[in-house]
């Protein structure tokens, strides 16, 4: 037997790796309807990923859900389609039809568009398949509310996320009782940050959308703001035209929400560079919480995952 | 601002100008940092979260948009005046912004040179024992803060105490705000010989002091030039070369709980699990408890390919050479040093819900993969978080924290909390509420016998008894002494022997030699005596053999004790039935005369009682028939009963 000394210390990205397939593992064994909330970005991927590793050679027991707003870039539904097939997982798409009839857009709507079709839809998709659990990609180090979040997290029958009724978590023994009409949402990745992610993308080769590397696109500069032209049904305002710019993305969602960085890097290790020495954060280029700096935990008791 | 820039910052965080010169080589430098979990412990007005702040501010895992929303919140609702809050980082939720302080657990992430910190933030407040305890069981090591100008306080004690009773072994005791006592190294001595002592009285064996201001920066990342009198680490450095619970896990025997059955098909079947502690090789003898079965492991999955080792921290699924039942719940563990299988047992509960411990009702408990039904009776004594003090108590409150003995609803599998978290730590959940309502670790087990590891046999019981022609039994015989037991047991074994039985007789003589020689006449040696007899009787019984026992044995309780060991029809009680008088005329061996000569102390039926059996198998009345009628009788019941299988 060897002794304490001789050992080999697991590195932190193992360690990390490690503590989410013993959480997936969990949710598989004690939940009784599991599915992966799968948003093809790049969280989304090593959550996927690492899925695959925890129940190999099985494929991970539950289907994905993507709670589509329509809007989100096309490469995005792209890579949906070959991660799903990739894993040989089912692939649950879900459209709040009641947006899709009103015709809601990010360009009209404002925050109704991200209230209805993401906060209102992803309600609607966990009743109708009446899933009790969700694994989302949420890591602690996003936002401040987050830090706060229990790996598992209740949600009530309608929803609604109490910060001041969480369970404590203990060791890695989760609680994962539940009264009927309840579910958990599951944050796998939670003690993971940006640079982690980033890092087990490049050691694992895992496939990411396109758009996370720099290429010359359509843009258009609007509010601070760098957009990308992304199909037909972007609405110029006045004196605005697309202008070439080699861009990436730093987060994915909604086209129109999206800001975009001017950057010449088409590497793993060229994004890793630039993020460690960028100065903003990652979520500085989603327009939803630039309103205050407790937005998010707002939007969470409402029930935005 | 007011701190002090930090000169020696660089050469912890020099890989800031590799990143712009070579991202390939800090990738990989980065890519073989290893990972450290600690938390800080201090109250309110201690610096904790400026502290945490500072960490995070010096390690540069604050952004500009960060910053700037950190600027405006600091003049807004900071208490530094114009000056940067940095606990404003790390206080979160609106809620708790607004009251200035932190109510819940926070965890937060920064990474050296050498490592990746993740911090367990936990308040410092009265009332949040529970938050501590959290924040805590995932912790490798434990800052405790001390404000220079304070002192030991009751909560830096109290936290000492939660810190050591979740079994914290790296302890670093932090004199914050150094600066605002002029970095006098008296005032710093004085405080660790104070914290010392404490130390000592609570059993903690070590710990490392440190001098700070958080404030300031002084001996957070680099030794401070203002307290030139210091001669230790700087915080940052003790924290990148302390040993990881993970890695020291390493040394101990394999233990992996298994989660879940891997069964992608008929001809694959892993077990699935996080190895706590140990490490496992293909080929490796290993034992699955609870059934004791043994195999050997044939290959370590992952989907990167098979593994030639794993070790403890790493979740794996495993395939064994020989198909043997494993499922959730079970452990495999190295085959030569197996944990220990117990139901009842000591631990130290901390109670985390508003309603209070119930003694008596039914919780659910979960420990390691293993979910059982769980009793809790009522404390033995509440510890006084604030002075130690063992308080008589009836129930644990919330925050309460008490040493109880507890019964799960059957045998689990475990170990002492001080030697594995993972098997020894547990939680509680109400079956209505399903909160969880209770952290606890065991300390021991409280049945002896439950020591003892189950070897797991092939040629079983059914086997042995199959070879015999016969299903065993065992025969009691009980009664007073001379009431005829031996005399009727014995004919008994020779019509058995007759009929081609295999049988043995146990008889209080032919074992008080040799067995029991040790054992007196007194209460507790005549159970202890009975005990043992009817371990011995079981394992004859095991081996196939009809077992004849011949003993006074004058207390129901080891008779039911008996009986209970055995599986059900197995266990004949025959009461031999002489009234006391009858016997002390018989008096064979002369035996009655001395007790009532008074040379012969406890005595059966004159100084010591004997307990009627109430519901024995056959009732055996001397007076009215001879030994030869009634082993025949006796016979008739053993043999009939399973006559017709043969």
């Amino acid at each position: 037997m060897q002794n304490s000394a001789t050992a080999t210390p697991l590195t932190h990205l193992q360690r990390l790796e490690s503590e989410a397939i013993h959480i997936m593992r969990e949710v598989a064994a004690e939940a009784e309807n599991p599915v992966m909330l799968y948003s093809v970005g790049k969280d989304s991927a090593v959550m996927l990923h690492v899925a695959k590793k925890a129940f190999f050679p099985s494929p991970p027991p539950f289907p994905l859900l993507h709670v589509d707003t329509t809007w989100k870039f096309q490469e995005m539904y792209r890579m949906r389609e070959k991660a799903a097939k990739d894993a040989g997982m089912e692939l649950l798409i879900h459209q709040n039809p009641e947006a899709k009839e009103r015709g809601i857009n990010p360009f009209d709507h404002g925050a109704v568009h991200t209230d209805m079709w993401k906060t209102q839809g992803l309600k609607q998709a966990l009743d109708h398949y009446g899933f009790d659990a969700a694994f989302g990609g949420a890591r602690r180090d996003e936002e401040k509310s987050r830090a706060k979040e229990r790996i598992f997290s209740f949600r009530s029958a309608n929803h609604r996320w109490d910060p001041k009724n969480q369970r404590p978590e203990l060791w890695k023994l989760y609680n994962t009782q539940k009264a009927k009409g309840e579910s958990i949402r599951v944050f796998p990745l939670s003690n993971w940050t940006e640079l982690d992610i980033w890092q087990y993308i490049h050691l694992e080769n895992i496939d990411i959308v396109p758009l996370y590397f720099s290429a010359s696109r359509p843009t258009v500069k609007r509010d601070g703001m760098l957009l990308m032209v992304d199909d037909e049904r972007f609405r110029f305002e006045e004196g605005e035209e697309a202008v070439e710019r080699s861009i990436r993305f730093r987060t994915l969602g909604c086209y129109p929400l999206t800001g975009a960085v001017e950057s010449e890097a088409t590497t793993l290790p060229q994004i890793i560079q630039e993020m460690l020495l960028t100065t903003t954060s990652e979520r500085q280029g989603r327009a939803i919480d630039h309103d205050q700096a407790a937005s998010m935990e707002k939007k969470k008791q409402e029930g935005y995952f | 601002m007011t701190h002090s820039e930090n000169i020696d910052s660089e050469t912890i965080y020099k890989t800031d100008a590799l990143i712009a010169e070579d991202i390939d080589a800090y990738l990989e430098a980065h890519q073989h940092k290893t990972m450290l979990r600690f938390i800080t412990c201090g109250s309110v007005d201690d610096g904790k979260s400026t502290l945490i702040g500072r960490l995070l501010y010096d390690s540069k895992m604050i952004f500009e948009d960060q910053l700037a929303t950190l600027e405006a919140d600091s003049k807004k609702v900071g208490t530094q005046g114009q000056e940067i809050d940095f606990a404003l980082l790390v206080d979160g939720l609106a809620a708790e912004r607004e009251q200035g302080i932190t109510i819940d657990v926070a965890y937060r992430f920064f990474a050296t040179e050498k490592r990746k910190f993740i911090v367990a933030d936990t308040p410092g407040h009265e009332q949040y024992t529970r938050n501590m305890v959290t924040g805590a069981s995932t912790a490798d090591l434990a800052i405790i803060l001390i404000d220079a100008r304070q002192g030991i306080l009751t909560q830096t004690r109290r936290h000492s105490y939660l810190a050591h009773l979740i079994g914290i072994k790296h302890l670093v005791v932090a004199v914050n705000k150094m600066d605002l006592v002029d970095y006098d190294q008296a005032v710093y001595d004085e405080i660790i010989a104070d914290y010392a002592a404490f130390a000592r009285e609570i059993g903690i064996e070590a710990f490392t002091p440190i001098p700070i201001s958080g404030l300031a920066g002084d001996n957070i990342t680099s030794k401070s030039t203002h307290t030139p009198w210091y001669d230790g680490p700087a915080l940052v450095e003790h924290l990148e070369n302390v040993e990881v619970m993970a890695t020291a896990n390493q040394a101990k025997p394999l233990r992996m709980t298994v989660q879940w059955v891997n069964r992608p098909n008929l001809d694959f079947r892993g077990f699935s699990g996080q190895i706590a502690s140990g490490t496992v090789r293909p080929g490796d003898e290993v034992r699955v408890l609870p059934s004791g079965k043994t195999s050997t492991v044939k290959r370590i999955v992952t989907m990167d390919g098979d593994l030639d080792e794993a070790v403890a921290g790493q979740s794996v699924t495993l395939t064994l050479a020989e198909e043997i039942d494993c499922s959730r719940g079970d452990v495999i563990a190295a085959a030569d040093a197996p944990p220990q299988v117990a139901d009842q047992f000591e631990s130290t509960i901390v109670w985390m819900d508003e309603a209070e411990l119930l003694p008596g009702r039914s919780y659910w408990m979960k420990i390691g993969t293993q979910f059982v039904s769980v009793t809790v009776q009522s404390p033995k004594y509440q510890v006084n978080v604030n002075n130690m003090e063992q308080l008589a108590a009836k129930t644990l409150e919330l925050n309460g924290i008490g040493v109880a003995e507890i019964a799960t609803d059957r045998p689990i599998i475990f170990e002492p909390y001080e030697d594995n978290r993972d098997l020894g730590g547990f939680i509680l959940i109400d079956k209505i509420s399903n909160a969880t309502v209770a952290a606890g670790m065991l300390h021991f087990c409280l049945r002896r016998s439950q020591n003892v590891h189950w070897q797991d046999v092939d040629i079983d019981r059914a086997a042995h008894a199959l070879q015999k022609r016969q299903e065993p039994r065992v025969v009691w015989f009980t009664g007073l002494s001379g009431s005829g037991k031996s005399t009727i047991a014995n004919m008994v074994e020779k019509r058995l022997h007759a009929l081609g039985k295999h049988s043995f007789l146990l008889d209080g003589d032919n074992v008080r030699h040799g067995l029991n020689k040790d054992l007196g006449f007194t209460d507790a040696d005549r159970v202890e005596n009975i005990r043992r007899i009817g371990e011995v009787a079981k394992l004859m019984a095991d081996a196939g053999l009809i077992v004849l026992t011949a003993f006074i044995s004058p207390f129901r309780a080891e008779r039911q004790l008996v009986r209970s060991m055995l599986p059900e029809d197995e266990f004949i009680e025959i009461f031999v039935d002489t009234p006391l008088s009858v016997a002390e005329e018989r008096d064979v061996k002369g035996l009655y005369k001395k007790a009532r000569a008074g040379e012969l102390k406890n005595f059966t039926g004159i100084d010591s009682d004997y307990e009627i059996p109430e519901n024995a198998e056959m009732r055996i009345d001397t007076t009215k028939m001879s030994p030869e009628e009634a082993a025949e009788i006796i016979v008739d019941k053993i043999v009939g009963s399973w006559s017709y299988t043969i």
